[in-house]
């Protein structure tokens, strides 16, 4: 049941931003910080958290999910250190997602050769 | 000598004595694929940059001219050339070989036209007995120039156009060949203040009426002398604006207007949304598909007027509108 939740609310988060793409004149760079401010949103207004705990990886994987773990990082940082907390909490909280994508990006660019589009 | 505002009409015309085209892939499999002189199914050319493949499309499409017309670069004045990258590279890279003296230019995808009309009027002049004109654009560059590199795997909108994989070379001299260039508009920018980099047809097409108009008045012709009028990459939305722009102004072109963009590609079988575009657009089409029925005498006057976006990424992101020029090249059978 975890795999179907996961596998239809992360399509429906999907779908909802290609209807964003194809529909309006936002650039894709807008779009992905428009899921990242929303995640985020949603987050501080802990109606994210329980999403996710519902929807799996559905909800973590897309970018929204991102978001919603960057606020975590801050709260939690703030909340421990105070002020200063602001700066340190977000890095904290998504280093192992951020180096993960440049790790296996950068293993990939050294197995594959960019191909012409079809 | 010059006529009316921008043009010069040629005492002495300079003939084109040969073309050369070469095409990628893509191209290939289009309508126009069999009637390329040169279509390589390795996009990358046999290099290792989508850069250095389309220096080698440009050098290969001058060899090619000027083989055609059993010249050598040695007995080639000068070159005029351009392409759609910073500091022009695809260019400078590409003819370096040739050791041919030459002019580096930019005119977006009006380049060919730009080149065409230097390269006639060097020759008009007397200053060399043959001069060569190239341009080139190529897919995999454009796309890492403009929008994202390849491998990042974007989605593209449905109004984007896809820029060619070719390069056009023109050999422009004093020898008879069927096809004269006997006059030449030279475009202003012209900028409605449109800011829309995924719609470029709409951003040139102004620019393009203005050029047709001029030319039309400049020579005291109406769009009916011309048996085909030529945009280089206006594209599905750019021709109906066009339409619509030039019936403001009371000329009526429907007729006997054609598009290179929409030419080269089937855009129902091959999924290239509005159409081609880049500076290989209007050079291999006009190579390969225009002169050919002028040298027939199928066509007998054709005003070729391709258009260029002269906007850079730094310009667009920095929210400025993206101006358009068209130049016009008057090509007669003879």
């Amino acid at each position: 049941m975890d795999y179907i939740n996961a596998f239809w609310i992360g399509g429906l988060i999907c779908a909802l931003v290609q209807i964003l793409l194809d529909r309006t004149k936002l650039m894709p760079g807008r779009v992905m910080v428009l899921l990242v401010c929303s995640g985020a949103v949603l987050g501080a207004l802990h109606i994210y958290q329980p999403f996710q705990d519902f929807a799996g990886a559905g909800a973590s994987v897309p970018l929204t999910g991102f978001g919603n773990l960057l606020w975590k990082g801050v709260k939690e940082a703030v909340d421990k250190e105070g002020f200063i907390g602001i700066f340190m909490g977000g890095f904290k909280a998504s280093a192992v997602g951020i180096s993960a994508a440049l790790i296996f990006s950068y293993l990939a660019s050294l197995v594959f050769e960019p191909k012409m589009k079809r | 000598m010059t006529k009316g505002l921008q043009s010069i009409g040629f005492e002495k015309s300079p003939y084109l004595v040969s073309s050369a085209s070469v095409a990628g892939k893509k191209e290939g499999e289009g309508p126009l694929g069999k009637m390329f002189d040169m279509v390589e199914e390795e996009d990358l050319f046999g290099e290792n940059t989508w850069e250095e493949a389309e220096s080698t499309m440009q050098k290969e499409a001058c060899l090619l001219a000027m083989g055609k017309a059993h010249v050598q670069a040695g007995d080639v004045r000068y070159l005029f050339g351009g392409d759609l990258l910073r500091q022009g590279v695809a260019t400078s890279m590409g003819v370096e070989e040739l050791g041919i003296p030459m002019f580096g230019l930019f005119g977006a995808c009006s380049t060919s036209g730009e080149a065409l009309a230097l390269a006639s009027m060097s020759v008009a002049a007397g200053y060399g007995e043959y001069m060569l004109a190239v341009t080139s654009s190529h897919f995999g560059s454009a796309e890492k120039e403009f929008r994202f590199p390849l491998g990042y795997a974007n989605q593209r909108p449905l109004s984007a156009q896809w820029t060619v994989t070719g390069s056009g070379a023109f050999l422009v001299g004093t020898r008879r060949s069927h096809v004269r260039i006997t006059g030449v508009t030279i475009g202003k920018i012209v900028d409605y203040g449109l800011k829309d980099s995924q719609n470029m047809g709409a951003c040139m097409a102004p620019a393009a009426c203005d050029t047709i108009i001029r030319n039309l008045n400049d020579f005291e012709r109406t769009a009916d002398d011309y048996d085909r009028i030529v945009t280089g990459d206006l594209g599905y939305v750019g021709q109906s604006i066009l339409f619509d722009l030039m019936r403001g102004k009371g000329y009526d072109i429907k007729k006997n207007h054609m598009d290179c963009g929409m030419t080269i590609f089937d855009q129902r079988l091959q999924d290239t949304h509005a159409g081609g575009s880049g500076c290989g657009c209007a050079a291999t089409t006009l190579s390969a598909y225009i002169l050919p029925k002028l040298i027939r005498g199928e066509w007998m006057r054709v005003l070729f007027v391709p258009t260029g976006a002269l906007m850079s990424t730094v310009s667009y992101n920095e929210g400025s509108s993206v101006p358009g020029i068209a130049h016009g090249i008057v090509l007669e059978h003879c």
